[in-house]
């Protein structure tokens, strides 16, 4: 068991800098998830710690010790990686105990060890087959069994689970963290999907081009995003951005003017805030799920408007409801029953104690 | 213009094929060929095994169908060695009338008994064995660790390396055997098989390393990382992931390395000279032409024995030279 630090790392490839600096603090048996858009430098950082690239700059230190120059033999970690990477010509049993093998490890201790992993996952009645006779998940779980039975300091998921057709995916997303929660080893886990990361990690680490935009926990991530990049990024489907203007109220309040004919009133809480900025261009940020449709009882914070359906989108337990705002496309995310259908008038309801204001500047929130 | 005018003076679209019936005509095709290339590579075989059948007086027989075995026994004698001839032809042919054996089995038992009785084939077939395996094994020691650096361990300047090596394949032999004369003699193995041992595998180490480089390219990358992550050095990799992965590859290699050797001709007809040395290529060739006489039978006799050994190799590690061996590896 070990914690894991990153300090002012750099990666560059020639002339290309795929990681910038970062600084990364990742405590005892915690489960990280790096989490970014492809190129973001996320799979780049992992493969520092496992060993695999060389860092260009900056140091990694596992368990206090610096790495840096460390073989991936001796750095005491586990890799599991997205095309699963087993020995082809080897049983289950064989590439799981490979890494025991050729440490010398006693064969009664290997077999143990093995065989226990392999309960762990479900996998016992496989471990005389060969990859080629498993399917997807079976492999994956061999590939985790793989990094299990070594008992390292940590634990490396290079998106692990982008392979796996979406049912499997959800299924292997639970089996990981019920491993994580046996066998309580630090994990960084490499996704590019920001569920993966929310449902997965203690804390999230979101990237992009080769800096961390932001450091948190899921929640702190989805509700106080302090990038536009972050705010658009975590959330599915997306934050609602929309070009405003900030004005001043009669009454000392403040308002979002979101084009010609919607004005959304800021929480009194924000005023404060907010208040620098008015008069200022500033982008208006509200995610789906905070417009629903009238429920009937008033709410502090709430404000109806109207707005005319574009497009709808069913999803079964929810209805995505589309419409334009100064040429910009929203969604909504009402009750089934309630949505219309397009080109109708629609009446919703926006829950401002959740919006975002960011500055088009320095894309931060503000 | 209405639509419904549009319609009617759009061009109709007609369907004249289908599916099944192109591939029906792919398949007739595709037979008409093999069979035509079967044909064509088949028939020097067959013309050498009927004429390893007869007797010097039978292929000279301008009456008999050269393309048919002889029908009744040489009433001349089977003895195409001429004043060599041996006992076991003499018994032979003091039964010739009315032995049990067909004509064409008489002859061929014949031009077998003479080549291994009266000729220094079995020595040739020996040697011939003896520098091969030695090639194989020094070409795989090379082109195996070769193809594992030059594929895998990424450095300055491997990928020119790679091509080099490939290059050097491309010189034939019969420009490097005057330099490469020079050098055996230099070493002073001239007229020595183990000359051949040194030499051949520069026809073998550049093309087998080439093979193989391929296919040590072919391996994910991610099945090395994860060797390196469990604990393996570069050897281990090598010997416990690459070669057993990629063992089709090594057995592809392997095959070339033995075709190469023991078909090798310029080699030991420039080095070798004296028969205790040669190889079959060029033993049969200096034992069994003499000046203007062909001993046709024997010749065919010798290379029909000669060319069994790369037949009987094929037949068993075709067997193991199976595509796919990396399924299951990775994602499929």
């Amino acid at each position: 068991m070990a914690n894991v630090a990153l300090r002012k790392v750099v990666k560059k490839y020639d002339r290309t800098e795929a990681v910038r600096g970062i600084d990364l603090d990742i405590a005892d048996k915690e489960f990280i998830v790096l989490v970014g858009p492809s190129g973001c430098g996320k799979s780049t950082t992992l493969r520092m710690i496992a060993g695999l690239e060389e860092v260009t700059d900056g140091e990694i230190f596992i368990g206090g010790d610096l790495v840096n120059d460390v073989p991936p033999k001796d750095r005491d970690i586990a890799m599991v990686f997205q095309n699963y990477a087993l020995y082809p010509h080897m049983t289950v049993f064989e590439n799981m105990s490979f890494g025991l093998r050729l440490k010398k490890y006693p064969k009664p201790e290997i077999k143990s060890r093995v065989e226990n992993a392999a309960r762990i996952l479900g996998i016992t009645e496989l471990l005389e087959r060969r990859p080629r006779q498993l399917s997807g998940g079976q492999r994956q779980r061999v590939a985790m069994g793989r990094a299990i039975v070594r008992n390292p300091k940590v634990f490396l998921f290079d998106e692990p689970l982008s392979n796996l057709d979406a049912k499997l995916r959800v299924q292997m997303r639970t089996e990981i963290k019920k491993v994580h929660q046996t066998v309580k080893t630090t994990t960084v886990y490499v996704t590019h999907d920001q569920v993966e990361a929310m449902t997965l990690a203690d804390r999230v680490v979101v990237m992009n081009a080769g800096v961390i935009e932001q450091l948190g926990t899921p929640q702190e991530l989805y509700h106080s995003p302090r990038t536009r990049f972050v705010a658009g990024f975590i959330g599915s489907p997306a934050m609602n951005f929309v070009p405003c203007t900030l004005t001043e109220a009669t009454g000392g309040g403040l308002s979002a003017r979101l084009g010609a004919g919607l004005s959304f009133n800021i929480p009194a809480s924000r005023t404060q805030r907010y208040k620098p900025f008015v008069g200022r261009e500033l982008i208006f940020g509200l995610r789906p799920e905070h417009m629903i449709e009238v429920r009937g009882e008033r709410r502090p914070d709430c404000q109806e408007f109207g707005v005319t359906v574009d497009v709808v989108e069913p999803m079964g337990m929810e209805t995505m409801v589309f419409f334009l705002v100064d040429g910009t496309e929203v969604c909504a995310r009402v009750n089934p029953a309630a949505a219309g259908q397009p080109g109708q008038q629609m009446r919703l309801v926006a829950e401002l104690g959740n919006m975002h204001l960011i500055d088009p500047q320095t894309d931060a929130v503000i | 213009m209405t639509a419904a005018t549009a319609t009617v003076d759009a061009p109709r679209r007609t369907f004249t094929g289908s599916i099944k019936r192109s591939r029906r005509w792919a398949l007739y095709s595709s037979y008409f060929f093999l069979i035509l290339f079967a044909i064509f590579f088949l028939v020097p075989p067959y013309y050498q095994l009927v004429t390893a059948t007869k007797t010097s007086e039978q292929i000279s027989n301008q009456t008999t169908n050269p393309w048919l075995p002889a029908l009744t026994a040489s009433a001349e004698g089977l003895n195409p060695g001429g004043e060599n001839a041996s006992k076991a032809s003499l018994a032979v042919k003091s039964n010739a009338g009315e032995s049990w054996m067909p004509a064409a089995l008489q002859g061929a038992w014949a031009n077998v008994t003479q080549l291994m009785t009266t000729t220094d084939f079995p020595i040739y077939f020996r040697n011939t064995a003896i520098v091969t395996v030695l090639v194989v094994i020094v070409t795989m020691l090379i082109a195996v660790p070769a193809a594992f650096s030059l594929g895998r361990m990424r450095f300055w300047g491997s990928g020119i390396l790679a091509t080099g090596v490939f290059l050097t394949y491309l010189v034939p032999d019969s420009l490097l055997f005057i330099p490469l004369f020079k050098v055996v003699g230099g070493l002073g193995l001239l007229n020595s098989y183990w000359g051949l041992v040194l030499v051949y595998p520069t026809l073998s180490v550049p093309f087998c390393t080439w093979i193989m480089i391929g296919y040590f390219q072919s391996i994910p990358k991610e099945l090395d990382e994860a060797a390196l992550i469990d604990g393996a050095n570069y050897l281990q990799m090598l010997f416990k992931i690459f070669i057993p992965v990629a063992l089709p590859g090594v057995i592809a290699a392997t095959i070339f390395a033995f075709t190469v050797s023991w078909a090798a001709f310029v080699y030991p007809m420039a080095f070798i000279y004296s028969s205790d040395q040669l190889v079959l290529t060029a033993g049969t060739i200096t034992s069994l032409v003499k000046a203007d006489v062909y001993q046709w039978g024997m010749i065919m006799t010798a290379a029909l024995i000669a060319a069994a050994p790369p037949l009987v190799i094929y037949a068993f590690l075709m067997d193991y030279y199976i595509a796919g061996l990396t399924a299951g590896a990775t994602k499929g």
